[in-house]
């Protein structure tokens, strides 16, 4: 049977919405979630695995959830048992924090596990997805602005300056991302403060991104211009620069909303390359990149996998935008644009 | 072939080496433009470093050193490398290998992968094509640099395939390292083909469904053609184009993510090296670098404007 179909979008859609939601409101509220803060070190704990909620206890019966605290079994292979003979009820909304466990406990709640450093995997996440989260949001917007004045630029003034603005988005376009981000950032110095690595790298992917907003806005103002109401607009006396930012950026609203949110996952994937070879964030402020770039040392990743919660949260940004987009996801407008150099 | 395609091709070429020229002149400057050299340093002696400068021509403005590097770069030297005293050339030469091979390891296993089952997901529906579908949708969205963690993951808790660096064996050429490149290609090349893999099973299938729905398949299957005569050969055919399109920019992706491969995974190719070199400031590394992966990168865009042009007489006549 050959279905010849639309994409049945709708319900991926809205799970691509739900995902991006979810993982907004992590980055919001994340911090919150428990009491543990990114930078505390606790050395008994290096490599501890994930506490997770038990919801019946020793004897079997079934309790409020509670979890079991960790001590270690081997120092050498660093294997942790939990102790069922001390079970840690979850305090909702105390300690400052939605779940926790009481102080009085000994042993801290690490439900993501924890790092090298005995610091608390969930903590580092939820500032990493702040921090990584902004720098591809500022970058997209960034990317937006200039790509928005270059197309709006090149669609409404026509002949030498569009071909000549094309051109080069073509060939920054056309150039592996990853390099030209890096060749960028290496040639600023190479340590800088944590603001400092922020600002610069929401300035170079801006400078790497904006070619494919400015393509497209670009044709949709390059459309717009012969329409009725910008050509009623310039019959009234606008301006060139009045005609494009009231009425033919405008129309490209749509458009630019839609590559923006392309334009996050692939510039989450840039900060968490820079980050991992050490051009970015580093230690000890949790990025996911720099999350990462801790995994990546010796046997980490083999000893604990769950320091690849980073590594998760890129591809569930992705896959966000990708159900979400859908079809647009895919790459159509490169494939037109690389038919015209 | 005709003469309207013969020039278009030449245009291409010219293009394609304009490409190489930008690239590489545009490293060469941004490093030199970049605050540091390469013999300067915290604990090096200021007149140390000077003599050193002098030593390498470093001290010259910066218009004359790249005038000669232009000189010697169209006689193929590239000039010396600081941070590895020995010529660039050779140091390009061995990873630029590297990298070819792991790119063109990947690109083939994600065509041979992706391409066939976009074909099949785009004319059928089914359990199995949905399912097909969801993967190549969760696919498209982990990138080489995840990917290649949770190989690394897979790989040492199996034992599968060997974890981390790729072993110093250059010179050796038996059939014992032919086996030895293999194993350590596994891990690399599959984690940068999935998520081609899963592009190109998109792409693909879309291009299916477009070509389906075309009045000459239409046509065809009206004329009583099977289904799968129509579907491999007559909407095939046509489907092929947008993908073959899309090889030029894919380049570009393989490149970028086997850069973030080569270096979770230890494979020493060339993102490996350019970055290296731009840690050192190596001015001349960084730049042969650049202008190696854009002649990939070039040849890579070429390659798919010919299959282009040969699948479709009419891109020709357009340009």
């Amino acid at each position: 049977m050959i279905g010849v179909s639309n994409d049945p979008a709708p319900r991926a859609r809205r799970a691509g919405v739900a995902l991006g939601a979810l993982l907004a409101g992590f980055a919001l509220v994340g911090p919150w979630l428990t009491p543990a803060v990114p930078s505390d070190q606790s050395g008994e704990f290096v490599y501890a695995p994930p506490m997770r909620p038990h919801f019946v206890d020793a004897a079997g019966s079934l309790r409020w959830p509670l979890v079991y605290p960790l001590t270690l079994e081997n120092r050498l292979e660093l294997r942790y048992v939990e102790d069922r003979s001390r079970p840690m009820p979850l305090r909702l909304f105390e300690n400052g924090a939605l779940l926790s466990v009481d102080a009085a406990h000994e042993s801290p709640w690490f439900p993501l596990g924890a790092d090298a450093l005995g610091r608390d995997e969930l903590a580092r996440l939820a500032w990493g997805t702040r921090l990584s989260l902004g720098v591809a949001l500022g970058a997209a917007l960034g990317a937006l602005i200039i790509g928005a004045l270059v197309g709006g630029l090149a669609g409404s003034a026509g002949g030498l300056v569009d071909d000549g603005l094309m051109r080069v988005a073509d060939i920054v376009m056309a150039l592996p991302a990853v390099y030209l981000v890096l060749a960028l950032r290496a040639s600023m110095p190479l340590v800088l403060s944590t603001a400092e690595v922020f600002w610069t790298m929401v300035l170079v992917l801006a400078a790497v991104g904006w070619p494919l907003p400015a393509r497209g806005v670009r044709a949709v103002v390059a459309a717009e211009r012969a329409r009725e109401y910008a050509e009623a607009a310039r019959a009234l006396g606008a301006s060139r620069t009045r005609i494009l930012l009231r009425h033919l950026l405008p129309a490209a609203r749509g458009f630019l909303v839609v590559q923006t949110t392309l334009l996050v996952p692939a510039f989450v994937l840039a900060e968490a390359t820079l980050s991992y070879v050490g051009l970015g964030f580093s230690e000890p402020i949790p990025s996911w990149g720099a999350m990462l770039r801790e995994a990546g040392r010796g046997r980490a990743v083999v000893e604990a996998p769950w320091l690849l919660a980073p590594a998760i949260a890129i591809a569930v940004t992705a896959l966000a935008v990708n159900l979400a987009l859908g079809a647009e996801s895919v790459p159509r407008l490169t494939l037109r644009s690389r038919r015209t150099t | 072939m005709h003469r309207g395609l013969l020039t278009y091709l030449l245009r291409r070429l010219l293009l394609a080496a304009l490409l190489v020229f930008v690239v590489s002149s545009a490293a060469l400057m941004l490093v030199e433009a970049a605050p540091g050299d390469s013999v300067g340093g915290v604990d090096v002696d200021p007149a140390v470093a000077a003599a050193e400068r002098h030593r390498l021509g470093l001290d010259r403005p910066f218009l004359v050193r790249y005038r000669e590097w232009l000189g010697r770069a169209v006689r193929l030297d590239l000039g010396q490398s600081v941070k590895y005293g020995r010529p660039v050339n050779q140091l390009v030469a061995e990873r630029a290998g590297k990298t070819a091979l792991l790119g063109a390891t990947a690109l083939l296993l994600a065509t041979l992968l992706g391409v066939p089952l976009g074909i099949i997901t785009g004319s059928r529906r089914n359990m199995a094509t949905s399912l097909a579908r969801a993967l190549s949708l969760i696919f498209v969205s982990i990138p080489p640099l995840v990917t290649s963690f949770l190989l690394l993951l897979l790989a040492a808790r199996t034992g599968w395939f060997p974890v981390g660096g790729f072993p110093a064996m250059a010179g050796v050429s038996d059939s014992t390292s032919v086996w030895t490149t293999i194993r350590y290609l596994t891990l690399p090349s599959i984690a940068l083909a999935l998520p081609i893999a899963a592009t190109l099973e998109q792409l693909q299938s879309r291009a299916m469904r477009d070509a389906l729905a075309e009045p000459s398949v239409r046509a065809a299957l009206a004329r009583g053609c099977s289904v799968r005569r129509v579907v491999w050969r007559h909407a095939l055919r046509l489907s092929l184009q947008p993908v073959l399109a899309i090889y030029g920019v894919i380049v570009g992706s393989v490149l970028s993510g086997s850069f973030a491969v080569e270096i979770v995974t230890s494979w020493p190719g060339l993102g490996a090296l350019m970055y290296e070199g731009l840690v050192a400031r190596d001015l001349y590394l960084v730049a042969g670098c650049a202008a190696a992966g854009s002649i990939f990168l070039a040849a890579g865009i070429l390659l798919s404007d010919v299959a282009l042009a040969l699948a479709d007489p009419r891109v020709g006549e357009l340009a």
